[in-house]
């Protein structure tokens, strides 16, 4: 019997150990947290892919409260939400927190999808973690979309209206499709109910799920670094990186500064611009759900418009749903697409300097055309715009590999 | 001894295959009730009942909006005038004769679209992606615009017949309803069995 005991662990000693014998916990502590070694020439963009956790905990945790009064009915959900921003005790504040959660989480996590692109952090070998981070954003747009027809507003309605017929120029099973999307012959009561359940129990659980492994793909392989250089080439005799610091305490300690500026600007929002002039809660959708006409300008919310922009330019329905999905999908191919030898910015040449500063332009502008009505000046420009943000992905193995990229530092380099 | 010895590996094989496909099958056929579950319920299927829209009380000229199967429908009674300025535009449209076969019971393919030309009527659900046009039935020369639907969320035009304009998103006519005329001045919405 003495055998058993010498084979399971022995770290830590009297509750620890004991733990320790049945569960992984100090392992797993090391492993992902005091352990776990990431450069230090950390810069503050940094930052998002934390802020973004701190965003879905906080969706989470509103959500939960907001579920307890909300009614996922046609007849009465307009007037629960209503019911918790006038009778609810607090239920202002959380609702709020709530809607302004939902476009800080796209600010993040647009943010940080930029700092990928930034510092090369989608290259080999972590396509994988780059991969699953955008399973989580195609989850989190269906999850915003659901989410935005609960309130059962006109914009609510309509705005589903719109992206649900968008399924319905796919040829044959097209038709098919939109009605099993919406359970009925139009968005109703049915088509509520289904969007309240996928938008509180399956995709949340989708979205903890995705980022989990996403954090486990990161951890396997290391996180990247300002300077794209592989810290883990060059340990020192412990085994530990030189030119990494312990996620725990040094990056905590970075990070709740971070999560202190993010709140005092997410907190400002929530108490003083919560509508953030129609661009976050959308004025039409104060007016509750007419099925017999459509607001005189409909726009999606912020988030979505750079794709809506590109959709609204193409003048044919099924090349429109075709190269929308496209415009959605593409960055998916970034780690195959870009071919440079070097990650960083800090390292490539002007050409991709250029046509990444042209495309944070493109993506913006595209934005903002999506917001306004589709005149035809704002048309043609989404058409210059539309083919600027294709040619930036589709033209990538070109100009990246003709791209003239400096020597990389065998060192991380601090800057400023 | 190795595992070859007391291990028919092929059998092995045959039974994780023959597992594996009964495995499959089962669980294709428990997704068959969870994906029907999502089709429209018999509930749903039988909102879907006729509506009678009286006529007596439209003007000339003037259109209301009733709801049927959760869609708003257009009945708009047009003037003379107005039939008039469906020709001359042919041209310009994408399916002047209604050619288009889902779009339209047979007894509605006729330049009016419609059982008799003074009633229109069109469920006001743009082809495109599903929002309700906006009726804009003034005549504007200057932009070549004959009077008929705007729709405001991808900008497609259609004529007084609910007819679409070539070079905008919306790829077809408006669709015309099954309805027929229970008397001169009533119509029933949904249904149109017996007399057109």
């Amino acid at each position: 019997m003495a055998n058993i005991e010498a084979e399971v662990g022995t770290s830590g000693k009297g509750l620890m150990k004991w733990i320790n014998d049945r569960f992984p916990l100090t392992k797993t502590m090391e492993k992902h947290v005091t352990k776990y070694y990431a450069a230090k020439n950390f810069n503050v963009w940094y930052v998002f892919g934390v802020l973004a956790f701190v965003v879905l905990f906080l969706q989470l945790f509103t959500g939960i409260f907001l579920t307890m009064n909300y009614k996922p009915a046609s007849a009465d959900a307009f007037a629960s939400v209503e019911y918790i921003m006038r009778d609810v005790e607090w239920g202002w504040l959380i609702r709020y927190m709530h809607s302004t959660g939902a476009s800080f989480f796209f600010i993040v996590v647009y943010l940080h999808m930029f700092r990928a692109m930034l510092y090369g952090s989608y290259k080999k070998p972590r396509e994988l973690i780059w991969l699953i981070g955008m399973l989580i954003f195609f989850v989190l747009m269906a999850e915003a979309f659901a989410g935005y027809l609960l309130p059962w507003g006109q914009m609510s309605y309509w705005g589903a209206q719109v992206i649900i017929s968008l399924f319905g120029a796919i040829p044959v099973v097209g038709d098919g499709l939109v009605e099993i999307i919406r359970g009925d012959y139009s968005i109703s009561d049915i088509t509520l109910n289904r969007f309240f359940a996928l938008h509180v129990i399956a995709l949340p659980l989708a979205l903890i799920g995705l980022v989990f492994v996403h954090i486990v793909a990161l951890h396997e392989v290391g996180s990247n670094n300002p300077d794209g250089i592989e810290i883990k080439k060059n340990k020192g005799p412990d085994g530990v990186p030189v030119d990494g610091v312990a996620f725990h305490p040094y990056h905590t300690t970075k990070d709740l500064v971070a999560i202190i500026v993010f709140l005092m600007i997410f907190s400002s929002v929530v108490f003083f611009a919560p509508e953030m002039g129609g661009y976050f809660l959308e004025h039409a959708n104060f007016e509750p759900a007419n099925l017999s006409a459509t607001p005189e300008h409909i726009a999606p919310v912020w988030y979505f418009t750079p794709f809506y922009a590109i959709l609204r330019a193409v003048p044919d329905k099924l090349l429109g749903f075709i190269l929308f999905g496209l415009s959605v999908v593409l960055p998916v191919f970034l780690p195959w697409l870009d071919k440079a030898r070097v990650r960083s910015i800090r390292y490539r040449g002007w050409i991709y300097k250029t046509a990444l500063s042209l495309f944070v332009v493109t993506f913006l502008t595209l934005g903002w055309l999506g917001t306004q009505p589709a005149t035809e000046a704002y048309v043609l420009m989404a058409r210059v715009f539309s083919v600027l943000y294709f040619l930036f992905f589709l033209l990538m193995p070109w100009y990246t590999s003709i791209d003239k990229t400096k020597p990389v530092p065998e060192r991380v380099v601090y800057h400023g | 001894m190795t595992d070859d010895d007391v291990v028919d590996s092929s059998r092995r094989h045959f039974l994780t295959v023959a597992t594996l496909a009964t495995g499959a099958v089962g669980a294709g056929l428990v997704a068959v009730p969870f994906i029907s579950s999502l089709n429209p319920s018999a509930r749903a299927q039988a909102l879907g009942a006729p509506v009678e829209v009286p006529l007596g009380s439209i003007q000339p000229g003037e259109m209301i909006r009733i709801i049927w199967r959760g869609k708003v429908v257009y009945v708009l009674r047009r003037t003379k005038e107005m039939l008039a300025r469906l020709k001359g535009h042919d041209d310009n449209l994408r399916d002047p004769a209604s050619e288009v076969v889902e779009q339209q019971p047979d007894y509605a393919v006729n330049e009016a679209r419609s059982v008799k030309p003074e009633y229109l009527v069109l469920v006001g659900s743009c082809t495109h992606l599903g929002c309700a046009p906006i009726e804009d039935f003034e005549v504007r020369p200057t932009e070549s615009w004959s009077g008929g639907f705007f729709c405001p969320c991808h900008g497609s035009k259609f004529d007084l017949a609910g007819r679409v304009y070539k070079g905008v998103p919306a790829p077809t006519n408006l669709v015309v309803p099954p309805h027929r005329f229970v008397s001169d001045d009533l119509i029933l919405i949904g249904q149109d069995t017996g007399a057109a």
